[in-house]
């Protein structure tokens, strides 16, 4: 882990100092470029993830944000064609250097999709513990208590103790959406990455996973990708500006949302906000 | 209508809503052929049978162990009911988890263009005619099993283990097991074409969802594609079951057709559709002829009731998949 | 380190998972391959233009070819495709236009079934009703029992490729003034006419292929007749009385037949396949 007073952070064209205090940096993409096939999905793109903080990515559709996102924990290694370039440092090593384990990032580094993804045949608690028991645990008592640790931080406990042996498919939207958060949360990861999570819910649901964030960035460091403007400036510390597969600019989320230093950034917020 | 056509005075029935009517009467007409073809067939496999399933009981028929159309005139279909269990499950038990192997490899590890050859093979496999199959078991797979397994197994057993020798048969190449083991190949891309779609329908986020767990392709097979695609695959063997019990030809040439029973490993057997084949231009008694076509009846019931079967779990699993996504 | 440990166990696993994935592959075209060998080596030795040109020879004698099979494949299957085509893309267009049509779901549930049903019933029910009555066995009745194989394959294939026709296409045809008969046939079916024709050549393909339907409606002959009301041969069924004779020559002259079946499945999907490329 490294500790710099003024962390790194690139515009393409020049360096550009960020105006925030101490933080440390978690996980750093330098240069890091996305390809589809020929088409350049995400160009050199420059960002740090602070420790403990929520950094929101927000931008038009097709700005390149889920591209990014997805190339944070190695996701576009499943799909043929997809190319990416650059390096992505956790806690200083590149996950994309010769020699890492994908599984083994994907096990720090976890994700939360935009639809729930909980697996319908399985029930609520095999759900939480299908990371733990993958990885050959089977000690019952400590898959109890990382299934009710997690529930909890995922604020679904109280909703499905009683029904941890029904299948998942049974829970509402917001439900099974927390309980893929659970899932995620239970593999005990150091960064969680959000691809617009309450994107398919209810106000109330998302209201429940935005209270969640809060407590949860005591442990984890978030990025999410969102459509919403206000969700942005509601939940993130940091906000990050995509705009045609380019980085426009990061900063802190105040300082994003009353003075960008960039016009299109200006533009964009102003446009979708208020 | 007319309106909106006025140069068609002259056509203006056929371009009215009496027009419309007339075209969906003949498109139904012609397409209730295929419910005439339906009924037809049930309805003449149990008429034409209906005496001797009268004459011998419905399950008198077919516990019936004596076969005799010659002398005792006497009909009881049990060993080739019995023939056609167990060939058409033998093959459907060797050929299942190579097919699913197959549906899996292609579908989830494959790269593209070997995906692409594997499932145009497994389409072949299905598309080539029962008699070609039949032709390489008489000329190559049953003298080569006969020569290299059936004959050493049998000389082994003589022997070592007399005991075993009534279970294993005549070793002459023609019999149950080369009949299993060239259905087992037959049936394969039934079972592979259905997991296959059963597989494509689970959700990519499903797949996904367990990769960012931290899953190997293997532990994202078992957390989330098979479990959703259980079902469908189910079906799949279903309806390879149904294949199985009313292929003909291939099996008829290397079977053996003896219907001596207690059957044997390797020695002759016969199933329903290989009696059918075997003896319909030559039974010249009606109660033999109505013998085969009772037999055909209870081969499409039980066909009917697999194709219901598998055909209602397959859109119970897509309706599973659908509310995933 | 535990957690290492552990990894190094479930790579294991995962390998050995796709080993054996690797070998059920192996081993589910291992047949198919060894079939296709066989029928284009031996095919290939047996193979001459007189297979073509002659028709066969009687038992014991050696020479001569299978032109009367080849005639009669010709026309049994012809005259099959012949009865079933109107019936199998009405059906079709009937699944796909009329959904609401009170026969659709009982002709798409039937088109299923008849479809999975062994082909061998298909050649007993048409013996009961057209060979009984007629007194004869007939390339006539061999053509019922392929079209009855055929039907319900030309029916899904139908259903399936029109329900892929898109939908403006239909709302912008009704939105001319044009009634739905004229419609479905001058916009919709030519639009998947590359479609139907796939499902079409794969249907003619697998009854091309079968000769338990035909075991005892045409029977077969071993000469040469163009009169649907004879019975007729044609190449499988040929191919089985050759194959369980005694007779070494015929035994080469099965070969001969094997491969130019397969390989008239093979043209029949290769066409398939292009005929669909090039509708996308």
């Amino acid at each position: 882990m490294e500790e710099t007073s003024v962390p790194k952070f690139f515009m393409r064209d020049g360096a550009l100092e960020l105006s925030s205090t101490k933080e440390l940096v978690h996980l750093e993409a330098r240069d890091l470029s996305v390809y589809y096939g020929k088409r350049v999905g995400v160009g050199r793109v420059n960002l740090s993830l602070y420790r403990n903080r929520v950094t929101a990515f927000i931008g038009p559709s097709g700005c390149g944000k889920t591209t990014f996102l997805r190339s944070l924990n190695r996701m576009h290694d499943l799909t043929p064609n997809v190319r990416v370039q650059g390096q992505v440092l956790l806690d200083g090593s590149d996950i994309y250097g010769p020699g890492t384990d994908p599984i083994q990032i994907r096990r720090r580094i976890g994700m939360v999709f935009q639809k729930p993804t909980a697996f319908p045949t399985l029930s609520v608690y095999d759900n939480v513990v299908a990371g733990l028991k993958m990885v050959g645990l089977r000690d019952r008592k400590r898959l109890d208590e990382a299934a009710e640790r997690s529930l909890q931080q995922a604020a679904l406990w109280d909703e499905v103790k009683d029904r941890l042996r029904a299948p998942a498919a049974g829970l509402s939207g917001g439900q099974q959406q927390r309980l893929t958060i659970a899932r995620a949360l239970a593999v005990e990861p150091e960064i969680l990455l959000m691809d617009e999570p309450t994107a398919s819910l209810d106000p109330i649901s998302t209201q429940a996973i935005e209270d969640l964030l809060g407590t949860l960035k005591q442990q984890v460091t978030i990025a999410i990708v969102t459509h919403n403007m206000q969700q942005a400036a509601r939940i993130s510390d940091y906000t990050a500006y995509f705009l045609n597969g380019e980085l426009i600019e990061m900063d802190s989320t105040s300082k994003m949302f009353t003075k960008p230093n960039d016009k299109r950034t200006e533009a964009y917020i102003t446009g979708r906000f208020g | 209508m007319q309106q909106t056509a006025p140069s068609h005075h002259r056509r203006s029935l056929a371009y009215s809503a009496s027009g419309d009517r007339v075209f969906s009467v003949i498109i139904a007409l012609l397409a209730s052929g295929v419910l005439i073809l339906a009924v037809l067939m049930a309805w003449e496999l149990y008429s034409g049978g209906a005496d001797p399933i009268r004459r011998f009981g419905l399950l008198g028929f077919l516990t019936g162990t004596e076969w005799d159309p010659v002398i005792k005139k006497q009909f009881g279909a049990w060993p080739y009911v019995l023939g056609t269990i167990l060939t058409s499950i033998g093959a459907l038990l060797l050929s299942f988890f190579p097919a699913l192997g197959a549906a899996i490899y292609a579908a989830e590890y494959a790269p593209r263009p070997v995906a692409v050859v594997i499932n145009y093979l497994l389409d072949l496999t299905a598309a080539v005619p029962s008699v070609i199959y039949g032709l390489w078991g008489i000329f190559i797979m049953a003298p080569f099993l006969r020569d290299h397994f059936y004959l050493p197994t049998y000389l082994w057993a003589a022997n070592h283990a007399p005991g075993l020798l009534p279970f294993l048969g005549n070793p002459s190449g023609y019999g149950l097991l080369t009949a299993i083991l060239i259905l087992a190949a037959m049936v394969v891309p039934f079972t592979a074409a259905l997991a296959r779609d059963a597989i494509a329908l689970v959700p990519a986020p499903q797949r996904e969802a367990a990769y960012a767990l931290g899953a190997t392709r293997w532990e994202v097979m078992q957390m989330a594609v098979l479990p959703l695609s259980r079902t469908g695959i189910i079906a799949g063997a279903f309806l390879a079951l149904g294949r199985a019990l009313g292929e003909t030809m291939a099996v008829t040439m290397v079977i053996g057709n003896s219907h001596k029973l207690p059957y044997t490993l390797f020695g002759g057997a016969a199933t329903m559709p290989s009696v059918i084949a075997n003896e319909f231009t030559e039974a010249v008694e009606p109660l033999h002829l109505e013998s085969l076509i009772a037999l055909g009846f209870y081969l499409f019931i039980v066909a009917l009731v697999l194709n219901i079967v598998g055909g209602l779990i397959i859109r119970r699993q897509a309706a599973l998949a659908r509310g995933v996504l | 380190m535990n957690r290492d440990l552990n990894l190094r166990r479930r790579y294991w696993r995962d390998r050995l998972m796709l080993l054996l994935l690797g070998i059920g592959t192996v081993l589910a075209l291992l047949v198919l391959f060894l079939v296709m060998g066989y029928a284009l080596v031996n095919g290939v030795a047996a193979l001459n233009w007189d297979f073509f040109t002659k028709d066969m020879k009687p038992p014991g004698e050696t020479g001569g070819g299978l032109r009367q099979a080849i005639v009669g494949t010709i026309i049994v299957d012809g005259l099959g495709l012949l009865l079933a085509l109107p019936i199998g893309i009405a059906a079709g267009s009937l699944l796909a236009e009329y959904p609401d049509h009170p026969l659709t779901p009982p002709i798409r549930t039937l088109a299923d079934t008849l479809n999975g049903m062994p082909a061998i019933l298909k050649g007993l029910v048409v013996f009961v009703l057209i060979v009984k009555p007629m007194g004869t066995f007939s390339g006539f009745a061999g053509a019922v029992a392929l079209g009855f194989i055929m039907v319900p394959i030309i029916t899904r294939a139908t259903e399936g490729v029109l329900t892929l026709v898109p939908k403006e296409i239909r709302e912008a045809g009704l939105a001319l003034g044009l009634p739905r008969w004229r419609v479905i046939l001058s916009l919709i079916l030519p639009a998947a006419r590359a479609g139907i024709v796939t499902g079409v050549i794969l249907a003619f393909a697998r009854a091309a292929g079968e000769a338990a339907p035909l075991l005892f409606t045409s029977f077969g002959n071993p000469f040469l007749t163009t009169d649907p009301l004879k019975p007729m041969d044609t190449l499988p069924l040929r191919l089985f009385q050759f194959a369980i004779s005694p007779y070494a020559d015929w035994h080469r002259q099965a070969w001969a037949a094997g491969l130019v079946l397969f390989a008239l499945i093979v043209l029949a999907s290769a066409l398939a396949r292009w005929a669909t490329r090039r509708r996308l």
